[in-house]
């Protein structure tokens, strides 16, 4: 069982789902905070899917404030870099590319594709530490106490 | 006499430097990001150092201005020995408040760190022209916290030291042990 765990956290680094930042986070959690990653990974769902709600609705709007947008999307890449979220962050930085072009179409493109990317990391996150906790703890928590 | 109270003396001249009741290092984090401010606690705390989160600048200010309040009723658990603060933040930015901390006589010399996702020189010459400690890029690695926090012990040792010195070299001149005495109780 463990070593599926270590297999499908694999293939999400390999796929560029993940990069390093997920293995710093792994490397805070320990005996007494077992449960830190996947904590942050409900925080970081929590807030993403909020702004994509924001968002959402400004782009729903039609009248494209593309300096609200590229606020938001601030917002959104910083904590999908802080949690070591690649795809979702190489989307955000393309949406504010397209924001400071004032490209509407780029912006509405690309917002679809990220809502793709968060909604398939959500998905094989869940997985993963549904996996991980089943495997039990050992798996999960790196730093010895 | 002297010769009585020198090891009590050296013993507390060579014991560890004290922050607050714990002995630990107290900061004061501000960032409005949630999953930012659950990551700086979690580093703070495996680096040994006690931490307050926040989620704005006024926040910030308001504890450090409860801080002044109970301070003068002596409870040295609440002094905060570093901030740590995000650049971009909604309200106050991050530089806002850097500039009312040093502008304040109260605050001014505790060491303010700004964090920033993005790279951007004007913006870190700024902070640092400003009085900023350091200037780290998110995501801040574990290595820099540990680095901080270790010089900022170094400096509050040498001051503790130095205290102590000076406090050990004024208890010996009010008696009236010859030099030599004197110089063995300097560390």
């Amino acid at each position: 069982m463990q070593r599926q765990v270590a297999l499908v956290k694999q293939s999400l680094f390999d796929q560029g789902y993940l990069d390093e930042q997920f293995m710093e986070l792994e490397d805070l959690q320990d005996d007494a905070n077992p449960n830190f990653v996947e904590e942050v990974a409900t925080l970081y769902f929590k807030d993403s899917a909020r702004l994509i709600n924001n968002i959402d609705q400004a782009l729903e709007r039609g009248s494209f404030d593309f300096n609200r947008l590229d606020s938001y999307m601030h917002q959104f890449k910083g904590s999908s870099t802080s949690i070591g979220a690649s795809k979702v962050k190489t989307e955000c930085t393309m949406f504010r590319e397209y924001c400071r072009a004032g490209n509407a179409e780029g912006c509405l493109r690309t917002f679809q594709q990220l809502k793709k990317e968060h909604a398939t990391l959500r998905k094989k996150l869940e997985h993963y530490f549904q996996m991980a906790r089943q495997a039990g703890p050992k798996e999960t928590a790196r730093r010895p106490k | 006499m002297a010769e009585v109270l020198l090891p009590r003396k050296m013993e507390i001249a060579n014991g560890p430097s004290k922050f607050g009741s714990a002995h630990l290092l107290h900061v004061l984090a501000v960032d409005d990001s949630h999953v930012d401010r659950k990551f700086i606690e979690r580093l703070l705390r495996v680096s040994s150092c006690k931490v307050t989160v926040v989620d704005s600048a006024t926040r910030a200010l308001q504890y450090l201005g409860l801080d002044v309040e109970k301070k003068s009723v002596g409870l040295e658990d609440l002094k905060v020995n570093l901030i740590m603060t995000d650049y971009s933040m909604p309200g106050m930015t991050g530089y806002e408040l850097l500039k009312k901390i040093k502008e304040s006589s109260a605050f001014r010399d505790i060491p303010v760190v700004v964090m920033s996702s993005e790279n951007i020189l004007p913006r870190i010459d700024r902070c640092l022209e400003e009085g900023a400690e350091d200037f780290l890029l998110k995501p801040v690695k574990l290595s820099d916290v540990t680095r901080l926090r270790d010089s900022l012990m170094k400096v509050a040792d040498l001051s503790f030291t130095k205290k102590r010195e000076l406090e050990t070299e004024h208890a010996y001149s009010l008696d009236s042990s010859p030099r030599s005495q004197l110089k063995r109780a300097k560390i």
